[in-house]
């Protein structure tokens, strides 16, 4: 250190100054790490501080009958999430069911079987899909798939699947059918890509392994390097039904906006995240209203955090039957 | 299935002849002509990048995997031309074991990695796999470390448990040929003496070809030994003639250690 009779404003040897610089920028880096690193939990908080004490007017009035009644009658002032949650949680599974043998069919294609030079070039294609505000799915889901699907798909289903109740009933083309159809459009592009790096990871001697031991190429794919993948693939269908739980505005666009539960996947239905964006506006219902549409914000927060937290436990139990490492 | 001939066991399990190997533009294997005996240790040495392990991918054709290579020549296992149309791939494979550089089980128990090859190439009945489980780890002097445990992760072994684990997944598809590429150059020591006792063992059913950068190793284990270098076979014989009278100056070069 400097000499102990300078003053320490007149100091100015520079190796101590920069000493004591260092070590006071030690000091005030790891305060702003430690600000950053609870700022998000912090928001997190603030979050559900808010939507708890919005949601509380209608979370006495209607308590746990809220999530199973399916009344929604602004003007009466009775409100029931049910029909959306279901709406929610169906088209959001149909669209998991649609997109993750799409999605892991390109990703093997890409990663093993496809030639060298166009690997690349379609993976940034299907990742650019990502890439296309929801609003845009909206639009051509109504000028384009909408139309489609009335024309062709929905008779189709409707004379060779109409004995089951699924595929029977007017159509009218917003349909949770519809909703489902963008919904894996949307989601394809996550978990293809993310079981694309997570395939590319298996290490070779896995592949060589199993070929060396007379496995055909896809034999080695689906003996070795899918199993071996596994626990990344999970979270790769696990981000893709997070982003179709959340999915507003292509949902809205496509739903048809009832509030009710119907057999048949050619009818109307309405999406937790639908309500919200469509009422919020004008919560004609007043304050309790309002309240009823935070209630259900509170829902979907916690129907995805359920999920997630299920994904977790799901991947931390995959990859701890695989042992070791 | 093994084809055994008493009465001449000259007769070599592989031949190479005039055998060469690009990738892309690269020249990396040029005219080896050479043979491997049958229940014999034969290693090949070299310094990095001479074509060794190459040579020795191109027996099982796992550089197949590389996109864009080509072979000239012909090199024969067992009388079979490995680079033929008409080879059955799975079939050559499964007759041609190969032990790798880093152990590489697969992520599921011991018992699953032994019966992978049996169960995929319909070799055995179900009802038999515990059988052939047992043989083989007995045969790779691993049995009794892992019998107790048989349905736990392979992946909770020691490396040098792992490579065993691996030699004992390629003899449970009952292969003539056991290909070892570097097969001690991630384990210690100890394992290093367990393994090279095992190919010893070995050697009395089984055409090995074993791949090493350990010159002590090769002249522990291998009954004869081919020098690589810069993709050339420069000089193969046994391996005492070629660890104290080398003919090629080259060859004395590497094993002296002045280059390598």
């Amino acid at each position: 250190m400097g000499n102990p009779s300078t003053p320490p404003d007149l100091r100015s040897d520079a190796s101590s100054g920069s000493l004591v610089g260092s070590a006071r920028g030690d000091a005030l880096f790891k305060w702003l790490l430690i600000a950053a690193a609870c700022t998000i939990p912090a928001l997190l908080l603030a979050l559900l501080y808010e939507l708890s004490s919005g949601a509380w007017p209608a979370l006495s009035k209607f308590g746990l009958e809220f999530i199973v009644s399916g009344t929604w009658d602004p003007v009466a002032g009775i409100f029931g999430a049910w029909p959306a949650i279901f709406g929610t949680l169906l088209t959001s599974l149909l669209a998991l069911a649609m997109a993750v043998p799409l999605s892991l069919g390109v990703a093997i294609y890409l990663t093993e079987f496809a030639p060298v030079a166009i690997r690349r070039p379609v993976a940034t294609v299907i990742e650019l899909l990502a890439a296309i505000p929801s609003v845009v799915y909206g639009l051509w889901g109504i000028f384009v798939l909408i139309p489609f699907l009335t024309t062709s798909i929905f008779p189709w289903l409707e004379a060779n699947l109409g004995f089951l109740p699924i595929f029977r009933g007017p159509i009218y083309g917003p349909s949770v059918l519809a909703a489902s159809l963008i919904l894996t459009v949307m989601i394809v592009p996550f978990i293809m890509s993310v079981s694309r790096e997570v395939l590319l990871a298996v290490p070779s001697g896995q592949r060589e392994a199993a070929l060396a031991l007379g496995a055909t190429r896809w034999e080695a794919v689906s003996t070795a390097i899918v199993p071996y993948a596994k626990s990344g693939i999970i979270g790769a269908v696990i981000l893709g039904l997070g982003r179709a739980l959340g999915e507003t505005m292509a949902v809205t666009m496509l739903i048809g906006n009832r509030h009710e539960v119907a057999a048949s996947l050619f009818a109307p239905g309405y999406s937790m995240a639908a309500v919200i964006a469509n009422e919020f506006a004008d919560a004609a219902g007043g304050p309790i209203h309002e309240s009823a549409l935070i209630y259900m914000a509170l829902l979907l927060f916690a129907v995805t955090v359920v999920v997630n937290a299920a994904a977790r436990l799901l991947i931390w139990r995959v990859s701890k039957g695989r042992g070791g490492r | 299935m093994t084809e055994r001939i008493p009465g001449a066991p000259q007769v070599p399990a592989i031949v190479a002849r005039d055998f060469s190997f690009w990738y892309g533009e690269r020249k990396t294997l040029h005219e080896v002509s050479l043979t491997f005996s049958r229940r014999a240790v034969t290693a090949i040495i070299g310094p990095s990048g001479c074509g060794k392990s190459t040579f020795l991918r191109c027996i099982n054709r796992m550089n197949d995997l590389v996109p864009d290579t080509r072979t000239a020549g012909e090199l024969e296992v067992e009388g079979r031309p490995v680079y033929s149309r008409t080879l059955d791939l799975v079939a050559h494979r499964q007759r041609v074991g190969m032990v790798f550089q880093r152990p590489n089980p697969f992520p599921k128990s011991i018992y699953q990695n032994i019966a992978y090859g049996p169960a995929l190439n319909a070799l055995a009945l179900k009802r038999d796999l515990p059988e052939i489980v047992e043989r083989c780890l007995r045969r790779a002097a691993l049995w009794d470390e892992v019998k107790d445990r048989l349905h736990e992760s392979a992946l909770g072994l020691s490396g040098g448990q792992q490579q065993r684990l691996c030699i004992a997944r390629a003899l449970a598809n009952e292969p003539t040929v056991l290909l070892m590429d570097e097969p001690c150059s991630a384990l210690d020591p100890i394992a290093t003496q367990r393994i090279e006792e095992l190919i010893l063992e070995l050697k009395q059913d089984y055409t090995i070809v074993i791949v090493t950068h350990n010159m002590q190793q090769a002249a522990r284990v291998a009954d004869r030994t081919g020098f690589f270098d810069a993709g050339r076979l420069v000089e193969m014989g046994e391996t005492n003639q070629i660890f104290t009278a080398p003919k090629h100056e080259r060859t004395e070069a590497y094993i002296t250690g002045r280059f390598g």
